[in-house]
């Protein structure tokens, strides 16, 4: 009993202590489940093979309905490819370009600094395609929910059969982390979808896992910056808090040993 | 009091500066570098360098991210991106803007406990103790204005509930709200004057600081005892004793600032301000930043008309009251130096009221948590009863207490204490 009490009164200092907003919000869906990845904590950092086969499943499974309008070709190069092979990989697409000499309405091939293209012209076009429903942007995806990689993963994986009485709308899925369980999304992942570049044999979860690390890649571009220097500025700023804690100690002495400053006043 | 005390600098080029405009002997005077310090301030009186300097770290960071933002409903939230991407250690300028706030309010509410603790709002610190009082608030409307420019979810709907909460005021509640919103809606022209406002506000609140400052310079520092300086044995000079125990402060506040700026950025914040702001779907519940969170349940606890029971008479209807019970926890502070009737400034001395002054923490913290959650089940009653209790701390028990409470025996000095502890 008083230990649940503890854990209770724990768990309200964490909500104090920030989570105040984001821990109620999630709500409706059940909770998404913990999985270990190589981004996560102090020295994470992303996998660049898993990258590299994220960015395949992103570009031949979700670019059919969900645009990644922050994430640009020259980004590839953080996935560790090289200038030309992202040339090439540009030059697969068309975007718009400038006007014509008789003002019309031109296509060129993508180059790298350009974003890659949306499958839709506008939300209206995505909706018609779609039933009605949107499918979101993806460049903040795991941001923008609350354990976002973690509830990636689990909604990819997680399309299962609906509970004896419980009837699906037409069109839609059965999916308990979503919210609400009703996803308009099909289960967008099955083994032997695709077949990796890279050999790794295609799984509904791998292909999933490699997905999380992409998109958390396009959500986060500067993590592993991030991280490192601030490795770096802690290291930094402890020596320096010692320095201080240590001068301190000697500049006080005199005080402590009861000094007199102003015995002349 | 302090006398005006000319500064005189041995370099001769400084000299002959500061004898045709003495802006050494103004900062002297104001800030007191030299000043003679009670000589046993705690660490708990190290929060309000900490305060300032977060001041200037918001400062400087946010100058530089307005360099690249673009207040423009069609363009705020792709400028942050890009600025989290693309600009040069745009995410480090980004993450620290967003966690230095609630490092700032971190910093500023300990210092305003440490006042309340301490009673460092009594004669003759009633004008330091309001001065604080208004940078709270001007950090407040800051904060809640620099919240909105992302434009993302929590921007728009949290812009929007705050701002309607004006129209509660009778007869002209509706022109302040359209005068807010500059349209009939929150959109591009809030977005572009809370941006103008955003970026003022700080340096009128530099502008008290520096006035909070002199006064304090003025009626001196208040200490953990609470009694007067008697001599100088009761002082140190301020440089170097709490210059270095100020930056000691830094270094560890710093060392935590840096564990939520690098490993987690958005730890403080919430998922739905990475949406675009989307005037036709509303967020399952709008949460303000935790700083707001007590006065956000104090707010919404009031769900009751005031009025004649039994009859249709309305005196205050539950909107305006709540919105007058918020503002009220915090202008109530204003008159809080005679609120409180005791003679004894410190609760070291005061055994009844540091009983209270802890159950007021708990009770903020209750509201903390209330503010955070939505309105359903045993919430709103826990709320009421923090809300209730709040005020009656500061309208019913201090004045009370200050005349039934028997203080313990006050030191006969500073000095007397901390040399016999040296012994």
């Amino acid at each position: 009993m008083t230990m649940k009490f503890s854990k209770n009164i724990a768990i309200a200092l964490v909500a104090v202590a920030g989570m105040a907003g984001a821990a109620f919000a999630a709500g409706a869906g059940k909770a998404p489940e913990t999985q270990k990845w190589s981004f996560e904590g102090p020295v994470g950092q992303y996998d660049q093979a898993a990258l590299q086969r994220g960015w395949q499943v992103y570009k031949q499974v979700c670019a059919a309905c969900h645009s990644l309008k922050y994430f640009h070709f020259r980004n590839l190069a953080d996935l560790g490819y090289e200038e030309d092979m992202i040339k090439a990989f540009a030059k697969e697409y068309e975007v718009a370009g400038d006007p014509d000499d008789f003002g019309d309405e031109t296509v060129r091939a993508a180059l790298p600094q350009d974003v890659f293209p949306a499958p839709f012209a506008n939300e209206n076009a995505a909706r018609a395609s779609n039933g009605g429903a949107f499918p979101p942007d993806l460049s903040l995806i795991t941001k923008a929910r609350h354990d976002g990689s973690n509830y990636l993963y689990s909604l990819m994986v997680g399309y299962a059969d609906p509970p004896a009485g419980h009837e699906i709308s037409e069109g839609k899925s059965y999916n308990p982390y979503f919210k609400g369980g009703e996803i308009s999304m099909a289960p967008p992942l099955a083994e032997g979808i695709l077949d990796y570049e890279d050999g790794t044999p295609a799984t509904t979860e791998q292909m999933a896992r490699d997905l999380v690390q992409f998109l958390t890649y396009v959500g986060e571009p500067k993590l592993e910056a991030r991280l490192h220097m601030g490795m770096n500025v802690i290291l930094f700023l402890l020596a320096l808090t010692i320095i201080f804690y240590l001068s301190m100690k000697k500049i006080w002495k005199p005080v402590k040993e009861g000094k007199n400053f102003y015995e002349d006043k | 009091m302090a006398e005006w005390e000319a500064v005189k600098p041995q370099n001769k080029a400084l000299a002959w500066f500061e004898e045709r405009l003495p802006v050494l002997s103004l900062v002297n005077n104001v800030m007191g570098s030299a000043t003679p310090t009670p000589r046993n301030l705690n660490y708990w009186w190290n929060f309000g360098s900490l305060a300032g300097l977060m001041l200037v770290i918001q400062i400087i960071s946010g100058v530089v991210l307005a360099m690249h933002y673009t207040p423009d409903t069609a363009m705020a939230f792709d400028s942050v991106e890009r600025i989290m991407r693309d600009v040069n250690y745009g995410w480090l300028l980004r993450y620290m803007h967003a966690n230095g706030a609630s490092f700032f309010f971190i910093a500023v509410y300990i210092h305003i406990l440490r006042g309340l603790y301490y009673g460092s709002y009594k004669a003759p610190r009633e004008v330091v103790w309001m001065l604080g009082l208004v940078i709270f608030l001007l950090m407040m409307a800051t904060a809640f204005m620099g919240y909105v420019l992302p434009w993302g979810q929590m921007s728009f709907w949290g812009a929007t509930v705050i701002t309607n909460l004006f129209s509660a005021i009778p007869v002209i509640g509706d022109d302040i709200v359209q005068l807010l919103w500059g349209g009939f809606s929150v959109d591009n022209p809030t977005l572009k004057r809370f941006f103008s406002l955003h970026y003022l506000l700080p340096f009128v609140i530099t502008g008290v600081v520096l006035l909070h400052i002199w006064a304090k310079k003025v009626s001196d520092s208040g200490n953990p005892l609470g009694i007067d300086v008697k001599s100088g044995a009761d002082q140190i000079p301020f440089h170097p004793y709490y210059t270095i125990k100020d930056a000691f402060g830094v270094g560890v506040f710093f060392t935590l600032f840096a564990v939520f700026l690098f490993y987690m950025p958005n730890a403080l914040g919430h998922p739905d301000n990475y949406i675009p702001a989307n005037s036709l779907v509303t967020p399952d519940s709008i949460v303000p930043e935790w700083y707001f969170l007590p006065y956000y349940a104090i707010l919404r606890s009031i769900t009751f008309d005031l009025g004649i029971p039994g009859t249709d008479i309305i005196f205050i209807p539950a909107k305006l009251l709540g919105v007058i019970a918020m503002f009220a926890s915090i202008l109530l502070l204003f008159i809080l130096p005679w609120l409180d009737t005791s003679k004894v400034r410190s609760a070291k001395f005061r055994p009844a009221y540091r009983i209270f002054f802890w159950i007021l923490v708990v009770d903020m913290i209750l509201l903390t948590l209330v503010g955070g959650r939505k309105p359903e089940g045993i919430w709103p009653l826990l709320g009421l009863i923090g809300t209730v209790y709040y005020f009656m701390h500061f309208l019913v028990i201090l004045p009370v207490l200050g005349k039934r409470e028997k203080t313990l025996p006050l030191p006969e000095s500073i000095a007397n204490p901390v040399l016999k502890a040296a012994e």
